[in-house]
């Protein structure tokens, strides 16, 4: 009993101190959001700024129109995390429930297209979204986010969609369910934490996107946060850090109140009980 | 949840089809003249300065308008290179000297020799024009400057004995040495040199010595490390580890890195941009002295210029009324408030007086200002491989040899077999 305790105290400690190594940047970010320039150069900095002060929130905001650029994000940002699941969705279900060889060559094929990396794409798909009018729209921006985030999102779904029980699927084909009730009833809640997770990756992806965003979008009414926020960094990488800290924080909020919103529905559909041999 | 889904989805592509798209109809045969304007300011109160000017402007000629987009420093070359392949470049943007030449090369970049006015012309000086000059084109307007000065805590001077000299004369590096010497003592050093990255400041330094590293004969060019080239980085180095009046922290430190020493009064003297002024300004401690002490000199002050420019896309439709718009934008008035946004030094002459009258020569601008004349073209600027060679090869070899882990000579070797490999 006392040698777990020990343990137990161990693990808290390891994992407070990997909570702190997690959370130490953010803080960081928020101690910096109000110090004033001449803190930001002490030989001995603090955590905790000596003369507080808002003047970074307040340029961050004058100086960069960050309000308009989160509204952009989130717009983009949601309509990639929804257009993704929505496709993803059903060539997930097919490759995981129909085995057939094209399926496992369509993976293999799936995989294959995020080995090229974004430098080779960009000026191709520049062309092609420019012939069909797409180039400075964010429409354009969500397709190629969504055919981006497709691939690891596909993989991720079949995974879920494998970990269900097929038996759940034929209990309720034996009830008499047709196929779409079955899907809809049966695996579609089950699926739920799949469906969240794949969203916050396709979310997350398109939120912290930069290099497609600033080579598509060229009217500053379209421009996301990243673009944005990377104005506040000049030549030589020299970068005003107050704003740049407090307009950073500003960006992280509407992420991580989406992921507060979704992180309850990762647990939801658990499984436990619903076959037993 | 599917059908949710399906509604969410449908709605927020309504939304985008609907809101999400920018007004692309800049090619209008009727109407206004619209042209874009890629600007990378990033200081306050140039920020403020380009976007005023550009409204005034637009508020002044109806019939030229000018959208103001603003990019930033460290992503406008794949910016740019994207939008010039995929013919949706920007009519005018702002870059600097040597990134625009691999674009000129390409055929990207308007040819401005023809579209600007002679009055603008005479106002910078030939050495300048030439860092913009591609194969006889002029495919810049340059338009700021960053020269090496030396930021200098006041106080240590005056403890040590040491008098500032005034703009236009300067030390010379024997001076500097000398009294880098007088200021270390207490702990304190005479001088931080930032050289994490010491490719770009060595080959600026070195023409004061007339150290020019690339030797172009019958179409070949190579790199040389004779005694000229090997004067800068030898001097430096004996500064901190013969003399040791530099401090040895300093070497792995970037351009403002040193500055909590600074303040603190562990270093006395800060070579650098004539920017670092503005950190002074802004981030010095209450009661901290500083002085802006002239650029050092060898056999001359020269270093080399890389002045910010604008340019018109050669694809532009609206070359002229570009080249009408970069006049205005760059006239003397105009170009001294931005050099004073940016603490960077114009190229007009009349701008630079307009800027030393405006602030009176107080926070260096006298220094900086007079400065700008020992600024001309070197000829690593003119070298295509330079960007290759510096990361390559000169910046780590530098950085070993600032380490004191190499030679002298075996800098030079690793510099020379450097250059054999990427200008063959």
């Amino acid at each position: 009993m006392k040698a777990s305790r020990t343990t137990r105290a161990f693990q808290y400690l390891a994992l407070s101190g990997y909570m702190v190594f997690l959370g130490f940047p953010l803080v960081w970010m928020l101690s910096t959001s109000f110090k004033p320039p001449r803190e930001m150069v002490e030989i001995h900095p603090t955590l905790v700024p000596h003369n507080p002060t808002l003047d970074n929130y307040v340029d961050a905001f004058t100086e960069q129109e960050l309000g308009r650029a989160a509204l952009n994000s989130l717009q983009v940002s949601l309509a990639t995390a929804v257009l993704t699941v929505l496709v993803a969705l059903p060539a997930a279900y097919a490759l995981a429930r129909f085995k057939t060889r094209l399926g496992t060559v369509a993976l293999g094929w799936v995989l294959l297209s995020q080995l090229f990396p974004f430098v080779l794409l960009v000026i191709p798909l520049f062309l092609i979204l420019r012939q069909v009018d797409l180039v400075n729209t964010h429409a354009g921006l969500v397709l190629v986010y969504v055919v981006w985030a497709l691939p690891f999102a596909l993989w991720m779904l079949q995974g879920f969609v494998r970990n269900i029980p097929r038996e759940l699927e034929e209990a309720a084909a034996v009830d008499g369910a047709t196929r779409l009730q079955t899907l809809r009833r049966v695996v579609a809640p089950l699926l739920a934490p799949g469906v969240v997770a794949t969203s916050l990756f396709a979310f997350i992806s398109a939120w912290n996107e930069f290099f497609f965003a600033l080579v598509l979008l060229k009217s500053p009414d379209l421009a996301t946060l990243p673009v944005t926020l990377a104005r506040f960094v000049g030549v030589e990488g020299i970068a005003r850090l107050g704003p740049l800290a407090a307009g950073s924080l500003m960006a992280t909020i509407p992420s991580l109140l989406f992921f507060a919103f979704l992180q309850r529905r990762l647990t939801s559909g658990s499984l436990a009980g619903a076959v037993k041999g | 949840m599917l059908r949710k889904l399906v509604a969410v989805s449908a709605a927020l592509l309504i939304g985008l089809s609907g809101c999400g798209s920018g007004d692309d109809d800049d090619t209008s045969s009727e109407g206004p003249v619209k042209l874009r304007f890629l600007s990378l300011a990033w200081q306050k109160d140039s920020l403020a300065a380009n976007r005023e000017l550009v409204d005034k402007w637009n508020a002044e000629h109806t019939d030229i308008q000018v959208e103001y987009v603003q990019g930033d420093w460290n992503s406008v070359h794949d910016q740019l290179l994207t939008s010039f392949e995929g013919g949706d470049a920007p009519d005018i943007f702002q870059y600097e000297s040597a990134s625009i030449g691999e674009f000129a090369k390409q055929g990207y970049l308007a040819d401005l020799s023809g579209l600007l006015s002679d009055g603008f012309k005479s106002e910078i000086s030939q050495g300048i024009w030439d860092t913009v000059t591609v194969d006889g084109k002029v495919v810049g307007a340059p338009f700021l400057l960053e020269s090496q000065v030396v930021l200098a805590n006041k106080k240590l001077l005056d403890a040590a004995g040491v008098t500032v000299p005034a703009a236009g004369q300067a030390w010379t590096w024997d001076e500097f040495q000398a009294n880098a010497q007088k200021l270390t003592k207490g702990g304190t050093y005479g001088v931080a040199w930032a050289l994490k990255s010491p490719t770009n400041r060595v080959m600026n330094l070195s023409l004061n010595f007339d150290g020019k590293f690339f030797y172009t004969e019958g179409g070949k060019t190579e790199v040389r490390v004779g005694d000229a080239e090997k004067e800068i980085p030898r001097r430096i180095h004996d500064m901190i580890y013969v003399s040791k009046t530099a401090s040895p922290d300093a070497v792995g430190m970037g351009g403002t890195d040193p500055l909590p020493g600074f303040f603190a009064g562990k270093y006395a003297m800060l070579p650098g941009g004539v920017f670092l002024r503005q950190q002074m300004v802004e981030q010095a401690p209450a009661g901290f002295e500083w002085v802006t002490l002239p650029p050092v000199k060898g056999n001359s002050a020269n270093q080399a210029a890389n002045p910010q420019t604008l340019s018109i896309s050669e694809d532009s439709s609206g070359k002229k009324q570009a080249a009408q718009f970069v006049e205005y934008f760059l006239n003397p008035a105009n170009q001294a408030r931005l050099a004073q946004g940016d603490w960077l030094v114009p190229t007009g002459k009349k701008a630079g007086e307009e800027l030393v009258k405006a602030t009176g020569g107080k926070q260096g601008w006298d220094v900086a200002v007079a400065s700008a004349a020992d600024l001309t073209i070197a000829p690593f600027q003119t070298v295509s491989g330079y960007p290759e060679w510096k990361t390559k090869f000169a910046t780590p070899a530098l950085q070993q040899y600032f380490a004191n882990k190499i030679t002298l000579d075996q800098l030079g070797t690793q510099l020379v077999d450097g250059g054999k490999q990427v200008l063959r």
